[in-house]
């Protein structure tokens, strides 16, 4: 009885939905303010109904209920509670409930943080969430429902698949799909400003806090998938092209091209149509990541049960959405003002290049992604565009974006003056270049990659600290530093100053761990020792354990370096009993500047084990550069000039309420 | 008009996207059945893995129920499927492997890793019998009879649910048809 109320709240909501998509949007246009007034209840309601009916499959997977088909597929008895939960969204039906329900979280979100915009702008916003909302409650309720049921009953359900079984991935995609559909907010705001073709700096202003809170969750989920991804595997890698893994990495791209170029849009009212164009981008590709992920048009380590009807689905969808919304961009762009103009050197130029950049970048991740599809598409024959090719690529376009990145905060707006600009670059220039021949000596070992990468980094932490000194001129000492920080528009800056220092860990991290890490494959016997670099491993066999859904063995390795114990590993090789399906899990000794890595292969004969070892420098700084971006986006999105004008049109918004009271009781 | 006309470019490249997602919706390798299927497996000699001196040809898949595993040390899938083809030999299922566009030395070291499930690899550096095969990924499997018949293929990574209820009652039918 309870799933069957579940489903009958999903019902409910897509109702809701409806109403929700309609008459606001409606009532908007035909200036109907009863009907404009619908929007704000109604997203509430739908988000009352989705909870209720995610909480009820989550009950059913804690209370066991194998008569629901999803859970008797997914849940089991023996499955730790924490698993019971994230086996809500451990596949296709639930991770879709999941999506429908943060969706409504950021439709109410906006639906309540909103109260200073005007009425119809807010209208149009939660019409456009909703139309999204009925897409995929229909292909829920139509093609996915979750609620099925089973019978006979099982007595045991079928698991979790067990690379999901595992804290890390319990997070990951919640986070993911906050950043995916949160990208909706800034789509919704870009077609509710195309509806009522007012295209202005307000418009960037309102979309642009919403823009960063879902860039830095996308940024979050991907680094979580990578970090994973790590340890989980086996391998010690920590991306892999997979099409799942572009997927996450298109929107991020396309969104952080619209961050920037939401920025320029607010304080210059330039880029218009191209900051449009990207809102429309960034929340396709997540679309079409969703559709890539569940159709089984591409085969990939994390696709979901492969339905060609569930891709017919979401192709409509996403031709109604996507489709739609460039139609809509066709027909109001010849109207949108050109806005502020802009020198040839001057910051919006850079900004320009560094978006045409990414974009470039997208869109080789892209044509990636689908090489395989479009070589069959047109029997063009075979090739594999692998690891190689997408790595050469980001090696040709990385570096002059960060080039550009390193200028830009130092460049004026509007215009600037070249021989100023190479006067203030000129410093942080010789340090960067110096810092690069240095790494790329021959006799430290260094390669042509590390000195670009040192170079890189350098250059982009001097510039920035170049900047900072600039704007601190008039404002000395850490007082200064900390009341520059709390000024208007400080912790935009300040923001953009974390992320950007986190792009520089990140790249060092990236090359190092690519040019020096150093991996052995190797039998070893009990007892025995490896050297590796300045590391030795002593394997000290492995026993056999019992978890509470799988059987292990679990290996003890102790590493010495300098003949002094400096810690003891327990790789595992587990086996899940429902499954049956073998899973490794790493040994590492996480450090600053290295990791050090071991996990099981094979078992061998005599008690002997195939063992893979590594010495990975620097690879946590590529997770400590995510964090850091995260960090940055937030503060920039925390900056009190988003809410002053809430605060401050609040005031105003209630004085006009009292206004118009007083004009009824007149 | 024109100007109207230059918006709709991103439109226009959109819907191109569609049209290729569409054709690859039906041209979805699970569903269309390999023009291979029934045929007699595409002949093919290549050098082994282990031994470049050594040729190996489809006639080494003659009179026996055959596997013929096409996989790479670059292919992340076939990672995830490898455990899974050591459960097979262990089971005695004979398992010809296809090293597709690999390097010799990372395919040896994967193997002594992970376990050597194959009677032998073919090595295929560039890709040729891939080809001949009609591989459209990796990891792929097919089924080939005593004949040397190929009668069913399986595109990504095997799972212990199609091993159960595909890929074995296919191998115990075949194994009771004449040679």
């Amino acid at each position: 009885m309870i799933p069957e109320l579940g489903h009958f709240a999903l019902i409910l909501a897509l109702c809701m939905a409806i109403i929700q998509a309609i008459f606001p949007l409606v009532g908007s246009l035909n200036r109907t303010p009863d009907w404009v007034a619908l929007a704000r209840p109604v997203a509430w309601g739908q988000f009352v109904f989705l909870s209720l009916s995610f909480g009820i499959l989550t009950h059913a997977f804690l209370v066991n209920d194998f008569s629901v088909l999803y859970v008797a597929q997914h849940g089991n008895t023996e499955l730790p509670t924490i698993y019971k939960i994230s086996a809500v969204w451990g596949a296709h039906e639930g991770s879709l409930l999941l999506w429908v329900l943060i969706l409504s979280g950021w439709t109410v979100a906006v639906a309540s943080l909103t109260r200073n915009l005007p009425d119809e702008v807010v209208a149009r916003v939660l019409s456009v969430m909703g139309m999204i909302s009925i897409g995929f409650l229909s292909f829920l309720l139509f093609t996915s429902n979750p609620f099925e049921r089973l019978f006979p009953v099982p007595v045991q359900g079928g698991d979790l698949n067990p690379l999901l079984q595992d804290f890390g991935l319990a997070v990951h995609p919640p986070m993911l799909y906050m950043g995916y559909v949160g990208m909706s907010v800034a789509f919704s705001f870009a077609i509710a400003a195309l509806i009522g073709g007012r295209l202005d700096s307000a418009w960037a202003r309102w979309s642009r806090p919403w823009t960063l809170v879902a860039w830095v969750f996308l940024t979050i989920g991907i680094t979580l998938g990578s970090w994973w991804a790590y340890y989980e595997l086996g391998w010690g890698g920590w991306w892999f092209w997979d099409p799942v893994e572009n997927a996450s990495f298109m929107p991020w791209l396309a969104g952080t091209a619209l961050i920037h170029s939401l920025a320029v849009t607010e304080k210059r009212g330039a880029f218009k149509r191209w900051t449009v164009l990207l809102a429309l981008l960034a929340f396709s590709l997540s679309l079409l990541g969703t559709f890539l992920v569940r159709s089984g048009v591409l085969t990939s380590v994390h696709s979901f049960a492969a339905d060609p009807a569930r891709g017919l689905f979401i192709l409509m969808f996403l031709l109604l959405v996507i489709g739609g919304s460039l139609f809509l961009y066709a027909l109001r762009a010849p109207g949108i003002s050109r806005g502020g103009g802009f020198a040839n050197l001057s910051r919006e130029s850079l900004l320009l290049g560094n978006n045409l950049l990414l974009l470039v970048i997208t869109a080789l991740v892209l044509l990636g992604t689908l090489a395989p599809l479009l070589y069959d598409a047109f029997q063009w024959g075979k090739i594999s565009v692998g690891f190689p090719w997408f790595t050469s690529m980001f090696v040709m376009f990385t570096p002059p974006l960060i080039v550009l990145m390193g200028a830009a905060p130092l460049t004026r707006w509007k215009q600037q003056d070249p021989a100023a600009l190479l006067r203030s670059l000129r410093l942080a220039l010789g340090i960067s270049v110096v810092a690069g021949l240095v790494m790329a000596l021959p006799v430290r070992e260094g390669s042509l990659s590390a000195g670009l990468a040192v170079a890189l980094s350098v250059w982009l932490l001097t510039t920035l600290l170049t900047s900072l000194k600039q704007r601190l001129k008039n404002r000395p000492g850490i007082g200064g530093l900390l009341a520059d920080i709390a000024s208007r528009g400080g912790r935009s800056y300040y923001g953009m100053w974390v992320a950007h220092t986190g792009i520089a860990v990140f790249v060092i991290g990236v090359t190092f761990v690519t040019q020096y890490d150093i991996e052995k494959d190797v039998r070893m016997s009990p007892g025995q020792e490896i050297q590796l670099n300045d590391y030795r491993f002593r394997f000290d066999g492995a026993v056999p354990h019992k978890g509470p859904n799988y059987s292990a063995q679990i290996g003890t390795i102790r590493v010495f370096r300098d003949g002094r114990e400096i810690t003891v590993l327990h790789p595992e090789k587990r086996t899940y009993l429902v499954q049956s399906r073998p899973m490794t899990e790493a040994g590492i000794d996480a450090g600053f500047a290295r990791d050090i890595y071991v996990s099981l292969g094979e078992p061998l004969d005599n008690g002997d084990w195939a063992v893979r070892l590594y010495y990975k420098p620097f690879v946590r700084w590529i997770w400590l550069g995510g964090i850091l971006i995260a960090i940055g986006g937030l503060l920039a999105a925390s900056d009190p000039r988003y809410r002053m004008r809430v605060l401050a049109s609040l005031r105003g918004s209630r004085t006009a309420t009292g206004t118009a009271s007083a004009e009824v009781h007149a | 008009m024109p100007r109207f006309v230059r918006y709709l470019a991103p439109l226009v490249a959109f819907v191109a996207l569609a049209g290729l997602l569409y054709k690859g919706l039906s041209l979805d390798p699970k569903l269309v059945p390999s023009p291979l299927i029934d045929k007699p497996a595409p002949a093919f000699s290549l050098p082994l893995l282990q031994h470049p001196d050594t040729q190996i040809s489809d006639s080494n898949f003659r009179g026996e129920v055959t596997l013929f595993n096409v996989w790479a040390t670059w292919c992340v899938a076939c990672r995830q499927e490898h455990p899974l083809l050591m459960q097979l030999a262990k089971q005695g299922v004979r398992i010809y492997g296809l090293n597709y566009k690999d390097e010799r030395a990372a395919a040896k070291r994967w193997l002594q890793m992970f376990g050597d499930p194959y009677l032998a690899n073919a090595f295929d550096a560039e890709g040729r019998t891939g080809i001949d095969w009609g591989v459209y990924g990796t990891p792929e499997t097919f089924v080939v009879d005593k004949k040397g018949v190929i009668r069913h293929k399986i595109i990504g990574p095997l799972t212990s649910d199609s091993i159960q209820h595909e890929l074995l009652p296919l191998l115990k039918q075949l194994q009771e048809e004449d040679g």
